[in-house]
């Protein structure tokens, strides 16, 4: 049993069916990414799960049981949208959010002022939004998400509008808070930072979950058998040294003298064979598996589905 | 509840620290003040030095008419025009009046000259002087003795009584009722659309800051909703009760000042008047005076201010939820128009129909108007110096709770929705989706 589970949700708005049948199941202390393209629902599954909206259909388990109102408390929400009073003073403004969390006041100044330090904006304390810049508004915005040391973390788009700097932050913080013991659950489109955190990812598209899983199982799912090899002296005898069953698709010379080639077999669960009949013939200087970078997965498999229903239609 | 406690603190705290609360919390009670003790003042200042005028009569038909008193000096001259307007010009006098010949059947005409402009009191008392004396004179020439018109000269008071039902007579004091009424309806009409678009600009300013899914993460939107109408409501308040705290301070130290001008003020007024008012009209003025004071004993403050109390609170709650409503439904402020007049109409037909409703308080349309939620915190009190049964004051009261009970409960539906929906143009028919959700 997952830490937090959807169980077929659905949400219908007046025109459009926003979430249809959705169910995924996010395990504890793990780092899970919500994939899918703009307008795919990822926001309204997430505003289910933080109880800012309803579901039609469907329930939502956290720790096995359903989600009770005072759960607020237990999760923190970095929202897409998100903003600060811009009249208020930082400290006074950050305390006021913390403390809608549940957090007594003392406790709240006392950790405000740990983490203050820890991204040594102390200074801003008392200076008002309006002063800052946006990537110091989003540091104040992530410490007040956390401070209440939620068991579950929830960021919509976290790396949106982040700059660089700012988004490294987050992602050490992110993996900080995994070890510490926190779920975390994010959406986004940035697919570099999903292979970078991810433990699973589910993807949705037009409202539908159409896949879930370990982020490694998914690339080995969807892996093209395709081996790219470093050679040193070929002689320009390379198809003698692979085996008949795999198709070079690619053959590049490189500056050192060495020749890199990449190739294919549907058939080979690993390079082994290949391996050991090129070794007989020459110096292997790098040998890997090419996998499908998420990227690649996540464009197949929504202008796939995309596409199919475009058919339908015909 | 802690939640919502939390939020109507903030809400409350960051408008009374701001400047322009603070600026109007004093602004308001001196302006009040300053209406009540400027005139005094300023009748005061008209004492200070006696102007001196000349008159050149050309038809020596005012001898002894222009009285010297204690703001003007009076000298009858002999001298030719153009002398005495040197003499004006020297600073030997003030004023210098010329009347030329005329006759009694051509309009007449008279010239004052002054260096300075010439104040309205003097260029007056010198008109109605000449205009007296003509009128006199034309009147004798008709054969009509001036003092048989003076005589017959008449001045009606109708007292007005209201008859109880054990035949008890009750004065009834329509106009100090009237003033009451509609300053109440006023002042109610104001605070509403003063504090509900705060309500408005803050659930809007939300909406733009993009700090709503924040909050509405931790907290139920209509906790936030609460919060908020409520906070605001209570800066309401305490503007209020600083402003009569306030006026009344700053009048009672006013009093302190010039306390002995304003007790002389009657008596300084009377000696100017009494020079054009008839005798039994200064009666009547002085007879008003002690009538005015006679009502403000038999009006039932406390029953007014307690109502005041009650329907400027009712009436917000229940358009300020409304308010909130449409702040959730616009992306700017810009866009707030067309919800904002539809929902405002009842209040501006309160005010419309103030004027009749005055002179027909025991209509049946005044007694429509005072129960529909809507336009009672309006009507109601428009009607209330004039007398209401219980039985409709307390329906009225009912029903306005009922209300606003209801327009929250409405709003709350629409301001849950709205709050997260960016970028849409939204109409009537939207809104009217969003309640049934």
């Amino acid at each position: 049993m997952g830490f937090l589970v959807t169980e077929g949700v659905s949400k219908q708005y007046s025109n459009h069916r926003a979430l249809d049948k959705v169910s995924i199941s996010v395990r504890e202390r793990s780092i899970y990414g919500l994939l899918g393209p703009n307008g795919a629902g990822k926001t309204s599954l997430i505003r289910i799960i933080n109880q800012i909206t309803a579901p039609d259909e469907g329930r939502v388990l956290l720790k096995g049981r359903a989600l009770h109102p005072n759960d607020t408390a237990i999760i923190g929400y970095l929202p897409e949208e998100r903003g600060l009073y811009k009249k208020m003073k930082v400290g006074e403004q950050a305390l006021y959010l913390v403390r809608l969390k549940g957090l007594d006041s003392s406790t709240a100044k006392r950790r405000l002022k740990e983490w203050f330090e820890r991204f040594e904006i102390q200074d801003w304390w008392n200076r008002t939004v309006e002063e800052l810049s946006k990537g110091m508004q989003q540091k104040v915005q992530f410490i007040v998400t956390v401070i209440h040391e939620p068991e579950l973390l929830i960021f919509d788009e976290p790396f949106s509008g982040f700059d660089p700097i700012n988004a490294n932050l987050l992602k050490e913080e992110i993996f900080r808070l995994r070890d510490k013991g926190a779920t975390i659950l994010f959406s986004t489109h940035n697919m570099a930072s999903v292979e970078e955190l991810c433990d699973d990812i589910a993807l949705i598209n037009r409202s539908k979950k159409i896949l879930e899983g370990q982020v490694g199982d998914i690339k080995r799912k969807f892996r093209e058998h395709m081996f790219e090899l470093e050679l040193g002296q070929t002689n320009g005898r390379v198809e003698e040294f692979i085996p008949a069953d795999y198709e070079i698709v690619e053959q590049t010379p490189l500056t050192t003298g060495h020749t890199r080639i990449k190739v294919k077999n549907p058939m080979a669960e690993d390079g082994n064979a290949l391996l050991s009949n090129v070794m007989k013939h020459t110096t292997v200087y790098a040998f890997r598996e090419i996998l499908p970078s998420m990227n690649d997965i996540f464009i197949q498999q929504v202008q796939g589905v995309n596409a199919n229903n475009g058919n339908n239609l015909l | 509840m802690n939640k919502t406690l939390l939020i109507l603190q903030r809400e409350y705290l960051i408008r009374v620290k701001k400047k322009s609360f603070i600026i109007m919390t004093f602004l308001g009670p001196l302006l009040m003040a300053a209406l009540m003790v400027v005139p005094i003042v300023l009748a005061t200042m008209r004492d200070v030095g006696s102007k001196s005028v000349v008159v050149l009569d050309e038809t020596g038909w005012f001898a002894g008419k222009f009285e010297s008193g204690e703001q003007m000096s009076f000298i009858i001259a002999e001298q030719p025009l153009d002398s005495l307007k040197k003499e004006v010009i020297k600073g030997k006098f003030d004023f210098l009046v010329h009347i030329p010949a005329t006759q009694l059947n051509v309009p007449s005409n008279a010239e004052l000259y002054s260096i300075k402009q010439p104040s309205v009191s003097v260029r007056s008392y010198v008109r109605n002087v000449i205009k007296t004396e003509v009128e006199n004179r034309k009147l004798m020439a008709s054969g009509i003795d001036p003092e048989v018109i003076r005589q017959s000269k008449t001045t009606v008071n109708v007292l007005t009584y209201q008859l109880g039902a054990d035949g008890e007579l009750k004065k009834s004091y329509t106009d100090v009722q009237s003033a009451l009424g509609f300053i109440s309806a006023l002042l109610i009409y104001f605070f509403i659309f003063l504090f509900g678009s705060q309500v408005m600009r803050g659930v809007i300013e939300e909406k733009t800051n993009r700090i709503i899914e924040v909050i509405v993460s931790s907290v139920k939107p209509f906790q936030l909703m609460l919060g908020k109408v409520l906070g605001i409501a209570l800066v309401g308040l305490t503007q209020f009760l600083l402003w009569v705290i306030l006026t009344m301070g700053i009048y009672l130290v006013l009093m302190g000042i010039f306390g002995s001008e304003i007790v002389q003020q009657p008596a300084a007024m009377s000696g100017e008047l009494i020079q054009q008012v008839p005798e039994e009209q200064m009666d009547a003025v002085t007879k008003g005076m002690s009538e005015v004071f006679e009502v403000v004993r038999t009006i039932n403050f406390p029953l007014i201010l307690f109502s005041f109390a009650f329907y400027f609170l009712g009436g917000y709650l229940l358009y300020a939820a409304l308010f909130a409503a449409i702040g959730s439904a616009v992306d700017n402020e810009t866009d707030v128009q067309q919800f904002m007049l539809p929902v405002s109409l009842p209040l501006i037909l309160g005010i419309v129909m103030m004027n009749f409703l005055i002179n027909n308080t025991d209509s049946s349309l005044a007694f429509w108007l005072s129960i529909i939620p809507l336009t009672s915190p309006i009507v109601m009190m428009v009607r209330i110096p004039f007398g209401v049964p219980v039985w409709e004051l307390t329906l009225s009261m009912a029903v306005l709770v009922g209300g606003f009970l209801f327009t929250t409960w409405i709003a709350a539906r629409i301001y849950r929705t709205g709050i997260l929906m960016y970028g849409k143009k939204v109409s009537w028919g939207e809104l009217w989706k969003w309640l049934r959700y």
